[in-house]
């Protein structure tokens, strides 16, 4: 893998450089959505960066030093796995990448999940510790459609290159795998049907309960950056990127990732909340049916084919 | 004025986060203060949001007369918030207790407990008063920040003499 292009990757497109002012866009777009769907007119769109800067100054309760290392490591692990997650998306051609990182996104998406149980846990408030609970129960419930189109696109590419995975599949298992990855979304962005997690007003601000101050503000920023990063990769897997053409390509890719902010945002702003059980029944249904269908239509031509 | 203090102080007047607590009153001033997030009245257009936990919020709106039951809710729920943090009496029950004044299970009014920055009048109040009241709290909000937390400090001091 070129140092120099994973530096660029990491810092500059689609890393931090082109994350953070997306992620503080991608949230103002979802609030502006769901205002707009509800007949108001919503927040100006700096409105994140400006809460972001609030909470960055605003004073809290000191902790015991234990307890503030992990309130402040958790945010930090999570912000720097997607960071590292960015980096490592396919968006222009070339020799980037190395063999076996599709493996590694994917266990770099699946940290902010984990990091925000433990701090749900780590809080030791009773909503914290169920929003914790939701986000593992729901995590699970989510991975599997997940993992399961991640599979059937890399037996199809016959690869385990992320850029390889992106390219090679045939369409008619792109299609299906895609389909099951972007009906994750919602449910790893933690937005409505399945807004559980977080369930405002039901169980307070679940996992983040007890955090203020700077720790709520590198959530803030966390959750942005899981929007850039989810929709980056649903757009790097269902647009026919990579084309020798990095201007076309990164505005294809911007393009792409905005459109299924605005899609999933109002998708969420018409729905109301399902329960933990009708999500699992949702995912269990239709993600892992259309998993299994593109699993199946990887699997076959490769024993019929002889190979 | 540094421009980072600017940054934070034109911030905090720009995104201020309630917190919305009924401290015994009979639900009208709640059913106003829902109306300003309602698409007439729309207050998060001035960066305003209804948060769910008191820890997020940076101004404390309570409507009611503080019920002998719900005060030490209040407490816990003030002392919550971070710094600077402001305190709105939404209606005539937390600024004079109203038609419960004198009554063996009411503690308040709010004054007496916790400082309150701002109070809108009314029974209940207009929406259109309530965001206004909100927005002279959050105008206040630089200003707590930039004189650091004596002068908070000092009102806690007070509040918990009264309590």
């Amino acid at each position: 893998m070129n140092a120099g292009r994973a530096l660029v990757g990491l810092l500059v497109f689609p890393g931090l450089l082109y994350a953070l002012p997306a992620a503080w866009l991608m949230l103002w777009i979802e609030r502006k959505a769901r205002a707009r769907m509800q007949g108001r007119i919503g927040p100006p769109f700096y409105q994140p960066f400006f809460d972001f800067v609030k909470l960055m100054a605003k004073r809290t309760v000191p902790l015991a030093p234990f307890d503030a290392i992990l309130a402040a490591g958790l945010p930090i692990l999570a912000g720097s796995s997607l960071l590292v997650a960015l980096g490592l998306l396919p968006v222009l051609s070339g020799p980037g990448g190395f063999a076996g990182d599709v493996i590694l996104l994917v266990a770099l998406l699946e940290v902010p999940g984990l990091a925000a149980v433990l701090a749900g846990f780590a809080s030791r408030s009773i909503f914290g510790q169920l929003g914790g609970a939701r986000e593992a129960v729901l995590s699970v419930v989510s991975s599997v459609p997940f993992l399961g189109a991640v599979v059937a696109l890399a037996i199809s590419a016959r690869s385990l290159r992320l850029v390889e995975v992106a390219s090679g599949p045939a369409a008619a298992v792109r299609w299906p795998a895609v389909i099951a990855l972007v009906l994750c979304l919602p449910l790893k962005l933690r937005i409505n049907p399945f807004s559980l997690v977080n369930a405002e007003q039901e169980i307070y601000a679940g996992p983040l309960t007890e955090y203020a101050g700077p720790k709520l503000a590198l959530w803030e920023l966390v959750h942005g950056m899981e929007w850039v990063a989810w929709t980056g990769l649903a757009a790097c897997f269902g647009l026919p990127l990579r084309s020798g053409r990095p201007a076309r390509d990164i505005a294809l890719m911007i393009a792409g990732s905005f459109l299924l902010v605005v899609l999933l945002a109002v998708a969420a702003a018409g729905t109301a909340r399902l329960k933990v059980r009708q999500a699992g029944l949702f995912y269990w249904s239709w993600g892992l049916g259309l998993t299994l269908l593109a699993l199946v239509l990887a699997v076959i031509p490769r024993g019929g084919g002889g190979g | 004025m540094s421009v980072i203090d600017k940054l934070v102080a034109r911030s905090r007047r720009r995104s201020p986060w309630l917190f919305r607590l009924n401290a015994g009153g009979c639900n009208g001033c709640d059913i106003e203060f829902s109306a300003c997030l309602s698409p007439r009245y729309d207050v998060e257009q001035t960066g305003a949001l209804l948060v769910g936990s008191a820890r997020h919020a940076d101004i404390l709106c309570v409507t009611g007369p503080v019920t002998r039951g719900s005060l030490a809710a209040l407490e816990t729920i003030f002392a919550q918030m971070g710094d600077p943090k402001a305190v709105v009496a939404v209606g005539n029950c937390p600024a004079t207790c109203d038609v419960f004044a004198g009554s063996p299970v009411i503690a308040g009014p709010l004054d007496g407990l916790v400082p309150v920055d701002v109070f809108v009048p009314g029974c209940p109040p207009r929406p259109g008063d309530i965001i206004e009241g909100i927005a002279r709290a959050v105008a206040a909000l630089p200003a707590k920040g930039a004189r650091g937390g004596k002068r908070d400090a000092k009102r806690k001091r007070g509040a918990g003499k009264k309590t």
